[in-house]
């Protein structure tokens, strides 16, 4: 048991830090590519020679970036096949199509058009070559559709029905799979938040090349350009994420109340806008909230009742209407679930058996009790309530830094039109530069509170982590712990490096029109 | 040589010259290079095995081996 909690913890704790260092490539790749999209098509619209060479210096960044952070995702499906075999086995086909598409497209799609947009400046038409920097743009984002889209299924599963043959989850409705509003609304947040995140990368790095003084005019231009994508960037963010709010509120509401450390919910809950957590006490400290704000941001009714975590533990939660309803009480889903385990033994024993009417009968209890088959796990209620603190701190990490960017690129968009020369003090630069890890600091606590909100679950209601990690030992899975933690670490000085020496080849190189 | 086999001919050029004409993306390719290798022919290959494929024959014994691990934790 103590091996097995072990192994858990050391298998979740690597594939955060890979999921982390992943996704510190994957927004850049997809918010850079559309500013580069933009920046190519403004050149080929003016002839301009300086946007030529504006847009060369960051599709050059944009290699960098790609080049680095390639295969860094693949990692996570070797630890699927190591780390988590009874997962990867119990999710089937769901989980392999969409990340089969995603192979196919990102393949076809990538080596195709990103040579074009990197080798074809005097080999193909204007007009070819930004269409496929375009499409190089678009089909990053296509490609992050069906990763989401699986992702999304793990957090919410839909158009899937259990086979106790195949032990595996069989996909019965892929336009259910595709078209969840939890995967429609996860993609366009994810996104565009990469929009917010490359325009704030390009903005801060046009603080360091405009401090050169050699090219500032391609400096403002840059901030312009990723200024306005930037800013309608955190405008989606902001509705997608209000969006997210109210199908976490419907479909994870325990991920909502660990959110705001909400443990009795009331009518007309408020918004805890900066708190500490007190686990022991079951209570948020020291609190600056806004009156009703958690109801009219989960239900967008501000006289709605939110459920806490121990209201959910006892039973109490919301329809998709926003009704409130007595609903199957924790203690209780743990007894369903032990009852649909049972059966599924009682199948397998048939089966071995090959006693048909026993069969049959275990297949009716399994299919009657599956829904709350991962609650069977459980010895407690406490055990299904993620860890508060850390979800509660990344969600106010996300919305802060989220409000400081919105704000940001506001600021910047004015000096860049209006105040010019502010642009050439050393505080807006060093601002800008600074801004830079706020950003990516925004970005992976939004993943934080998807992923350690939805705790302990892999797939929702269904497979808890227990029950999903390998028969390893935790010694091996440490031991490629801290070799991905060296990989990585060499991954990220490679980048760094590499990108500094070209944004100062850019900086001390003077673009001219 | 036939019209297929020209444009055939025009795609390869098109990457080798591509190639050639790299500046900090031979760099980058050698990155690209050593991460693949690292990933696939040692991590892959020593370090992460997929354990229900390895381990059994065919789908029907990895099916039953999971069942075992999910009935019996």
């Amino acid at each position: 048991m103590e091996d097995l909690i072990q192994v858990v913890d050391w298998s979740r704790l690597q594939f955060a830090l890979t999921a982390i260092v992943h996704w510190l490539f994957v927004p850049l790749t997809i918010g850079i590519s559309l500013i580069i999209a933009v920046m190519e098509t403004i050149y080929y619209r003016t002839k301009s020679e300086k946007w030529l060479k504006t847009t060369k210096f960051w599709m050059t960044l944009f290699a960098i970036n790609f080049a680095i952070g390639v295969a860094t995702g693949i990692i996570l499906e070797f630890e699927f096949g190591t780390n988590w075999s009874n997962y990867s086995w119990f999710v089937g086909d769901i989980f392999g199509a969409p990340l089969a598409i995603e192979g196919l497209l990102a393949f076809f799609m990538e080596a195709t058009f990103f040579a074009v947009m990197f080798f074809g400046w005097k080999k193909v038409s204007p007009g070819f070559h930004l269409a496929s920097t375009w499409l190089v743009a678009i089909g990053v984002s296509l490609s992050a559709l069906w990763i989401l889209v699986a992702n999304a299924w793990m957090q919410y599963p839909v158009g899937m029905e259990f086979d106790p043959d195949q032990m595996r989850n069989v996909m019965s409705d892929f336009i259910a799979v595709a078209t969840s509003p939890v995967a429609i609304n996860k993609f366009f947040h994810a996104v565009t938040s990469g929009w917010v995140l490359a325009s704030v990368f390009v903005i801060g790095v046009s603080c360091i090349i405009a401090a050169k003084g050699k090219n500032l005019q391609m400096a403002k231009d840059s901030v312009k350009v990723s200024g306005w994508i930037g800013l309608i960037g955190m405008i989606f963010t902001m509705w997608t994420g209000d969006g997210s709010a109210v199908e976490v509120a419907r479909v994870q509401p325990m991920k909502l109340a660990a959110m705001e450390g909400l443990y009795r919910g009331e009518v007309g809950q408020e918004l805890i806008g900066f708190g500490i957590v007190d686990e022991k006490e079951r209570d948020v400290k020291c609190k600056i909230a806004i009156p009703k704000g958690l109801s009219i941001l989960a239900n967008h009714d501000a006289d709605s009742f939110v459920p806490g975590i121990d209201d959910l533990i006892d039973g109490i939660a919301l329809t998709p209407q926003g009704d409130t309803i007595n609903t199957i009480s924790y203690a209780k889903r743990i007894e369903i679930g032990k009852a649909a385990q049972q059966a599924l033994r009682d199948y397998e024993a048939a089966r071995k058996a090959g006693d048909n009417a026993a069969l049959a009968n275990a297949l009716e209890r399994i299919k009657a009790n599956y829904p709350f088959f991962g609650y069977g796990y459980f010895n407690s209620p406490q055990d299904a309530v993620p860890p508060v603190a850390l979800t509660f701190y990344a969600f106010h990490i996300m919305v802060i830094a989220g409000g400081y960017l919105l704000l940001f690129l506001i600021v910047a968009l004015f000096i860049v039109y209006k105040k010019p020369v502010w642009f050439d003090t050393r505080l807006a630069r060093w601002i800008g530069i600074l801004s830079i890890p706020v950003v990516w600091i925004c970005s992976e606590a939004g993943w934080i509170v998807a992923e350690v909100g939805r705790q302990p679950w892999t797939i929702q209601d269904i497979l808890p982590v227990q029950a999903a990690v390998s028969a390893v030992t935790a010694q091996s899975v440490q031991l490629t712990f801290w070799l991905f933690a060296v990989v990585f670490a060499a991954l990220i000085a490679a980048e760094i490096s590499i990108m500094v020496k070209e944004v100062k080849k850019g900086s001390d190189r003077e673009i001219t029109e | 040589m036939s019209q297929i086999g020209r444009k055939i001919s025009g795609v390869v050029n098109f990457y080798v010259d591509g190639f050639k004409s790299m500046t900090i993306g031979k760099k980058l390719w050698a990155i690209i290079f050593i991460k693949v290798i690292i990933l696939f022919f040692v991590f892959k290959l020593f370090f992460f095995p997929d354990l229900l494929k390895e381990n059994y024959d065919d789908d029907d014994a990895r099916a039953r081996a999971v069942a075992t691990e999910l009935t019996s934790r």
